[in-house]
């Protein structure tokens, strides 16, 4: 999510193949480095959940995507 | 003493002017300066730019918390979330939540309101841009559905009536309930 734009693609892979899942690892570090959150949305049994993640890792293999936006701060 | 009487009448006169026209005057001069940060730009046109962000961010709304939760941002204003199930199998609390507006918390069963929760997503490169209301829903609703804890800690918490008018949330508890029980509800996901 970027302020006055709406979501934005950042990079888009198979995890299963490595040179990708590098470049997935890379863009997920980038915006956390810049104080991102990621959340990645879920779906079970028409239950919709999100999940907040800080490292590739904990991102689940069957993600369809991990959403950053700004870090919350007290309004 | 002339002078000093319609000095007086002149002073009453402000002051019940103030009195009887200061709340519309006060909206009517915040509306067209844009309102108070964080408030809704009521009466305002999107730009072009802004009405497709704006799009683009109900789109993702839909991809995440179901075509339901889309439906009911957009006939009620706002996103919910409850607590999780208590020992009677009920939430014993949940959320409004709007955009760019605090998050206000409820006792689900007495609608009760709770504190105010003041967040927001400030850009981290410029103070100009913020995102668009659906964006900013939903990144409320996925940091409360993935990190409660982190997002409290996060807010400003304040008493209800801070900044969201306290009748206005006690009708949108109503609504909720109405919107969550009735029968057209059943593609509604959001929990």
């Amino acid at each position: 999510m970027k302020p006055g734009y709406g979501d934005q693609l950042l990079a888009e892979g198979d995890p299963e193949i490595a040179e990708q899942e590098r470049e997935l690892i890379e863009a997920f570090r980038r915006q956390l480095d810049r104080g991102m959150w990621a959340a990645v949305p879920t779906n079970q049994a028409g239950r919709r959940e999100a999940v907040v993640v800080r490292d590739f890792a904990d991102v689940p293999r069957d993600a369809e995507r991990v959403i950053f936006f700004p870090p919350a701060a007290g309004g | 003493m002339q002078a000093l009487l319609a000095i007086s009448g002149a002073v009453i006169l402000v002051v019940l002017f103030v009195v009887a026209f200061g709340p519309g005057l006060r909206a009517a001069l915040q509306a067209h300066r844009g309102g108070p940060p964080g408030s809704p730009r009521l009466g305002q046109r999107l730009s072009a730019e802004e009405l497709a962000a704006e799009q683009q961010a109900e789109k993702l709304m839909a991809d995440v918390v179901g075509a339901g939760g889309l439906e009911q941002y957009r006939a009620l204003g706002f996103l919910h979330s409850f607590g999780d199930p208590e020992g009677d199998g009920s939430p014993g609390y949940g959320y409004l939540i709007y955009p760019h507006r605090p998050i206000v918390s409820f006792d689900a069963r007495s609608g009760r309101l709770l504190n105010e929760l003041c967040v927001s997503f400030p850009d981290q490169e410029s103070l100009q841009s913020r995102l668009p209301d659906a964006d900013d829903v939903l990144a409320k609703w996925m940091a409360i559905r993935g990190d409660e804890l982190g997002l409290l800690a996060a807010a400003n918490i304040n008493a209800p009536g801070r900044q969201v008018d306290p009748a206005q949330a006690r009708r949108d508890v109503i609504r909720l309930r109405e919107w969550t029980t009735s029968p057209s509800d059943a593609s509604a996901t959001t929990q």
